[in-house]
């Protein structure tokens, strides 16, 4: 058993987090915020100085190769910087799907300019009417001669606004709810027949509701089978849970540093608040809610790779409902000890707390895994 | 024993309902029933019909415009109005300044003020926190110097809620800087349009603008608008800060929230079918209706005993109120949180005038922000951890 990082993911640690030491306090993200176009050019031109938009992807694709332990590491430090850049739609939904189910020649196509920065990518998958169900897809995509016309509405798009590529799963068979007929297709964001309202997101970053009305595709659009993609966006899914979830562990962390200085430092009653038991205690149990979506989140990053899809999903599961229901505890409690000030969108931490509400909304709550851990036989062999 | 309404409080209940039904203006009734706060012109033109009806005040003396209704009445009424829903009379006014002034006030006082608080002709707003006084509330440091026949004011109040429509405010200043902390804070009642008053708005997590700064600079202020007597203050403030046991669990908003939770998880669509056809989702929600029916009958009990209360003797009925009910209000936010899922993201405030189609249903679009809007009611009033200490100490003897 091993949980010391390799000199060369220390390395990618250290250097992730000196960038946004440098470039990502709580003012610069304030700015990119308000720019309404949530990411900043300089910001993701430095992401992809530092290689890490093709963390994932191979050599061959402008990538390192890199597996799940360097995307926790990049996802923690942007959790307590609280990036706002759509990191997660471009390389791990949009560049996952392409890398799980693309072509050599579709990859080709797609990944070196991800990981060069030169093109984003989102995931339109969810629909108004599925809440967390993946399987739940109505958009529709018809065969029309060489190619396919896809019709239907995706929401909830994150980046969806600015991306310049969509990855749109649509049925090609099948009822509504069924697991099979469901395809993936790579759609220029502009093309004909693609209409998006991009609008700001609860937690400062941007997402996008998007109509497809008769948009056409080629053949040579459709990434890995069109019947049989819920697989393949089950794990991708999986490892933008397990990536969350490390973000979560990132902001969780962040919440409780600024919580633990403003006890130190707020004064009433003629002594630092920090002095009063009660709020020791609070902090405390911050500390341990904290601890176990951290190891959570390194069980999730372990098992996004394992083999048994049973111990798997109950594994992601699992940690989704730790780091949700740690997310809200901290969350809530870091406002509750700031007192007025917590309330205030001047400060850092109501904002650390909105993003960790949101993250227990994305690809389902704590309330959804917990049913799906329960179904998949719980975690504990014994 | 009884815990039903005699026949004669169901016949007052249904009166009061009946009246809220047909005075309710049906664009106050639908912002509030959408979870958005009401407007300023909602608050006023809501006030003035009670007001007209002779209902504004219920609980003042009769002399100055109270109803004379028993304890349990008052609370019928409070409940019906919060369930209606509609917007509650001006706190800051007819909770909290008003009783003030009837009780302690001069007869001059008296007739210049009640009449317009109860009409909402002044609005008022409290100024008692300051950035380095909030639970230590004492520690204040708003200085109001004696200058012949003014009280000259230099200071800051903050959190100050709704300022920005205010007329007037009534503030906890310090009279005396060499007295005991307690001891040298006077009340005093300050026109807001008083040169040397700035007002900062401060915008909360949820993206609303409610609270404010408020800065004092030299503010001129006659020494009539003293409430009693000079470096009594912090009495008068004990004595409106414990007045507000009957309000302050917000049962009556808890319960209209149960409802919209209920009507709308019929709507929202989980695993294929209504939300509320979702056995986990109807446990949660039964859940927090069992702590919501405690609650309500503790604050029946409360009522109940309102008058047969020996004077003096610390109780811990407000604390329990104060804790559990807010805690109520945020457990009915995560689970309207729970009802819309994962479309709580989408940043839509449906600002007047914009040229963009809303995203969400306007009921949808109010969810995460009152989530995180309703954080507030644990931190205000006494923060819940104060209200512990309260019950440990004055209460248990700990
Ligand atoms: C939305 C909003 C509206 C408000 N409106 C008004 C208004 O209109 N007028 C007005 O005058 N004020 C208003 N307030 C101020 C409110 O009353 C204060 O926020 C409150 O008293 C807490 O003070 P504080 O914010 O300075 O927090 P602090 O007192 O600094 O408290 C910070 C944390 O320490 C805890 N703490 C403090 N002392 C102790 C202790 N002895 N033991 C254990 N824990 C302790 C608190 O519970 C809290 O968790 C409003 C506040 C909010 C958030």
């Amino acid at each position: 058993m091993d949980f010391d990082l390799t000199d060369e993911q220390r390395l990618l640690k250290d250097s992730v987090e000196k960038m946004l030491a440098d470039a990502y306090d709580f003012e610069a993200r304030k700015r990119i915020v308000a720019s309404g176009q949530g990411f900043s050019p300089e910001i993701w031109a430095s992401f992809a100085e530092l290689g890490l938009l093709g963390l994932p992807f191979a050599e061959e694709h402008g990538g390192f190769g890199a597996g799940p332990v360097e995307t926790m590491i990049v996802m923690e430090a942007f959790g307590g910087a609280l990036v706002v850049e759509p990191y997660l739609a471009t390389v791990i939904l949009g560049g996952g799907l392409v890398r799980h189910a693309g072509s050599p020649a579709q990859q080709s196509a797609i990944l070196p300019a991800v990981a060069a920065g030169e093109r984003r990518l989102a995931f339109a998958h969810a629909e108004r009417q599925a809440r967390y169900d993946l399987f739940d897809v109505e958009t529709a995509a018809r065969r029309d001669g060489d190619g396919w016309t896809i019709n239907g509405r995706k929401g909830l798009v994150l980046g969806g606004d600015t991306a310049d590529t969509l990855v749109v799963s649509a049925r090609t068979a099948g009822a509504s709810r069924d697991r099979h007929g469901i395809g993936l297709f790579v759609v220029d964001a502009d093309a004909p027949g693609v209409a998006r309202r991009g609008y700001p997101t609860q937690d400062g970053a941007r997402a996008a509701e998007i109509t497809l009305e008769n948009v056409r595709v080629e053949a040579g659009a459709v990434l890995g089978d069109p019947a049989g993609a819920l697989p393949v966006i089950e794990r991708v899914v999986e490892e933008a849970i397990a990536a969350l979830c490390a973000e979560a562990v990132g902001a969780m962390e962040s919440a409780l540093a600024s919580t633990v200085e403003y006890l130190k430092t707020r004064q009433q009653f003629g002594t630092p608040i920090g002095a009063f038991q009660a709020l020791q205690h609070r902090a405390a149990d911050m500390l341990v809610a904290l601890e176990q979506a951290r190891s959570m989140a390194l069980f999730a990053t372990m098992m996004a790779g394992a083999a048994d899809p049973r111990e798997r999903r109950a594994a992601i599961s699992g940690a989704k409902v730790q780091v949700g229901r740690s997310a809200r505890f901290i969350g809530q409690q870091a406002i509750q000890l700031h007192g007025g000030v917590g309330m205030t969108m001047e400060f850092r931490i109501g904002h650390v707390f909105k993003r960790l509400t949101m993250i227990d909304t994305l690809f389902g709550d704590a309330d959804h895994h917990l049913a799906l851990a329960a179904e998949a036989g719980g975690l504990i062999n014994a | 024993m009884d815990l039903r309404l005699t026949d004669e409080e169901l016949a007052f209940r249904d009166e009061v309902r009946a009246f809220f039904r047909q005075a309710l203006p049906a664009g106050i009734r639908g912002r509030l029933e959408a979870g958005h706060h009401p407007t300023r012109d909602d608050i006023v033109t809501w006030q003035r019909i009670l007001n007209a009806e002779g209902w504004a005040v219920p609980h003042w003396p009769v002399e100055w415009g109270g109803t004379g209704w028993s304890p349990v009445k008052q609370y019928i009424f409070m409940e019906e109005m919060q369930m209606a829903p509609a917007p509650q009379p001006l706190q800051f006014g007819v909770s909290m300044v008003g009783p003030v002034i009837y009780t302690f006030g001069s007869e001059a006082q008296k007739r210049r003020f009640l009449p317009r608080i109860a009409n909402i002709d002044d609005w008022w707003c409290q100024g008692f926190s300051e950035p380095g006084a909030g639970s230590d509330l004492a520690s204040l440091k708003t200085r109001a110097e004696r200058q012949g026949d003014v009280y000259v004011v230099n200071g800051q109040k903050t959190w100050t809620t709704l300022a920005q429509h205010a007329d007037w405010i009534f503030c906890l200043v310090r009279t005396d800087p060499a007295a005991k902390k307690q001891m040298g804070i006077s009340f005093l009642l300050i026109d807001m349009k008083t040169p040397g008053i700035t007002v900062r708005p401060i915008q909360t997590i949820d993206g609303g603008c409610e609270v404010n700064e408020v800065f004092f600079d030299d503010v001129r202020v006659p020494a009539e608008n003293l409430v009693g007597e000079e470096n009594k203050g912090w009495d008068y403030a004990k004595f409106l800060l414990g007045n507000e046991r009957v309000g302050i669990a917000r049962v009556g908003v808890s319960k209209e929230r149960i409802r919209r939770i209920k009507q709308l998880a019929a709507i929202e669509q989980a695993g294929g079918r209504p939300l509320i056809e979702d056995r986990r989702f109807r446990e949660k929600l039964a859940a927090v209706e069992i702590e919501l029916k405690a609650l309500e009958i503790t604050q029946m009990r409360v009522v109940a005993a309102e008058g047969k209360r020996a004077p003096g003797k610390p109780d811990p009925a407000s604390s329990v109120l104060k804790i559990k009910g807010s805690e109520l209000q945020q457990a009915t936010t995560e689970l309207l949180m729970d009802v819309i899922g994962p479309y709580a993201l989408p940043y839509d405030p449906h600002e007047e005038g914009a040229n963009e189609e809303p995203i969400l249903e306007d009921w949808a679009a109010t969810i995460a922000p009152s989530y995180f809007n309703n954080r507030k009611v644990s931190i205000y009033g006494g923060s819940n951890e104060i209200q512990k200490n309260i019950i440990a100490k004055a209460v248990l003897g700990l």
